[in-house]
């Protein structure tokens, strides 16, 4: 199966490589997936007061559509504000990247890490954790 | 060096231009039916299959009456196991075979099941070899057959086929072996090793695609397998079909040029394989699986923790080699074989196995040491689970969501 040549630049140059400090009450970290399933994405983000995030990081252990799914979502992650990133639908990660129907779970698992992300930032800031409405596995 | 440089040659091998010499006649000038008795055609044709016959034979100690021409390892094992099925089945119903055998062992086996036969599924130690106590314990009156495999395809480690073929025998039980991945690149004697029927296939010995044999032992015992296709009763009635004759030639070649070179050939590539090995290993939280000391010389599979195998090669891009990991599969599985050996599924979905082959240089394998490194160190740079380790966080201790 090749890959598409937007997973393999993320890929081979991803973006926003790294690690935030995630005892600060500004960043906000989602884990999700597991080693034995193959995919862990850890997807950081810092929000300024106005619930601006201003940046985003990732690190990824996974195949190369699951490097690529969390390089681009950290890209659409910066500058938006919480509630918008809210928005961000796997779907849009699959159309982006042209992933194959065998690799959709690699943006689902992108899209549940924005949202544990936000989440997190949103519970150590004393709001409510909001309900993901889609179940995906 | 020609780059993407192949270190698959479990998969497949490349097929020898030698061979291809050997075979091309056979398409054209030759190319009559090797069952036509009455004219020069057929007579051509036969006289390089007779030819191939003896090419094949020699290769494994065998008499040329002994080699039954197939389209390929898969149809052996097939023709082996469900023909002693069919056959021996006044005698018992009962096979034993082991975890870590190719699928068309597996599947075969489970076919038999469907029809009323009982199998044993051995399991196999951390190494990857099966326990001789066990097997002789799973035995019983109706054991007809003890079907394991010579070589492994993904840990390439070999089995012990004369104690095994021992404890076989010892019980009045048959057995079978799929040495598909062993014919040609390490001595296989069917008398020395006391094997009744092997299965092994032209293309993973520099051979084409699509042509294999059985061996089926004529005496001591006469083994005989029902066969599973009917038709115009070709070789020995075991298997009916137009042989195959450029195929067929090809594999005698194979057979022949693995002969001769086989020996220096394995010094050769073990010498590769473990300096491939060797430096590899020198990285941190790498690991080799499946034993080391019985092992086919060309083979090294090799676990490089928190990363993930697909994306690994995907980073090895000029290295063909293949992964235990099945991100590509729906299942989200890894490797069955690596998870007999009770290997962790991320360890198993970190696996890489480098398959050297007659035609492997040095400079490409210091060119694949080199680019497994980088990728390596590229892809734990992103790793989230190779910080934690490094932070001392235990992996273990983590609740994963498990999707």
């Amino acid at each position: 199966m090749a890959y598409s040549e937007k997973v393999i630049d993320h890929y081979t140059h991803p973006r926003n490589v790294g690690t935030l400090d995630k005892s600060s009450n500004a960043v906000g970290t989602g884990l999700v997936g597991a080693p034995e399933c193959g995919d862990v994405m850890r997807l950081q983000i810092e929000v300024d007061d106005n619930h601006m995030i201003t940046d985003a990081k990732f690190k990824t252990f996974g195949c190369g559509s699951a490097i690529a799914s969390s390089s681009l979502a950290t890209e659409w992650l910066k500058g938006k504000s919480i509630d918008d990133a809210m928005k961000i639908d796997n779907m849009d990660i699959v159309e982006e990247l042209a992933l194959p129907p065998v690799k959709i779970h690699c943006s689902v698992l992108a899209e549940d890490a924005i949202k544990a992300a936000i989440n997190d930032y949103r519970v150590k800031n004393g709001m409510e954790a909001l309900e993901v409405a889609k179940s995906h596995h | 060096m020609n780059l993407p440089i192949y270190l698959d040659n479990n998969a497949t091998t490349p097929m020898d231009p030698r061979v291809l010499d050997a075979m091309l006649p056979y398409f054209n000038a030759k190319f009559g039916n090797a069952a036509s008795r009455n004219h020069a055609f057929g007579w051509a044709a036969e006289e390089g299959v007779d030819y191939a016959r003896e090419q094949v034979a020699k290769l494994i100690g065998a008499s040329e009456k002994e080699i039954i021409f197939t389209s390929g390892a898969t149809e052996s094992d097939n023709l082996a196991i469900k023909g002693v099925f069919e056959m021996y089945k006044e005698k018992g119903n009962h096979i034993i075979t082991c975890v870590t055998e190719h699928k068309a062992v597996i599947d075969a086996c489970k076919h038999v099941e469907k029809l009323g036969g009982e199998v044993t599924y051995l399991g196999v130690k951390a190494d990857g070899l099966i326990d001789l106590a066990e097997l002789e314990a799973a035995i019983t009156e109706r054991t007809i057959l003890v079907a394991i495999m010579y070589g492994n395809n993904e840990i390439g480690v070999i089995q012990p086929v004369k104690e095994i073929a021992a404890i076989a025998h010892k019980h009045g039980a048959l057995f079978m072996t799929d040495a598909t991945q062993a014919v040609g690149k390490i001595p296989v004697d069917v008398i020395a090793d006391g094997i009744d029927l092997m299965a092994f296939s032209a293309h993973k010995m520099y051979g084409p695609k699509g042509v294999g044999a059985l061996y089926v032992r004529r005496k001591n015992p006469r083994v005989k397998v029902t066969a599973q296709m009917d038709g115009g009763g070709h070789e020995r009635g075991m298997r009916s079909g137009t042989l195959n004759v450029p195929g067929i030639v090809g594999l005698g070649k194979a057979c022949e040029l693995c002969r001769l070179e086989m020996e220096s050939e394995a010094v050769r590539l073990s010498a590769l394989r473990d300096k491939l090995q060797a430096s590899l290993t020198t990285m941190e939280e790498s690991y080799v699986n499946g034993n080391t000391e019985h092992r086919l010389p060309h083979v090294a599979n090799i676990s490089f923790k928190y990363v993930e195998g697909e994306g690994l090669m995907m980073a090895m891009k000029d290295l063909a080699v293949s992964s235990g990991s099945a991100c590509t599969s729906a299942s989200l599985e890894p490797s069955y074989v690596l998870k007999s050996l009770g290997l962790s599924d991320d360890l198993a979905h970190s696996s890489i196995r480098f398959g050297l082959g007659r035609f492997t240089t040095e400079e490409e394998v210091d060119f694949a040491i080199e680019q497994t490194k980088k990728a390596v160190n590229h892809l734990r740079d992103l790793s989230p689970l190779w910080e934690m380790f490094k932070e001392g966080v235990d992996l273990d201790k983590i609740e994963w969501a498990e999707h």
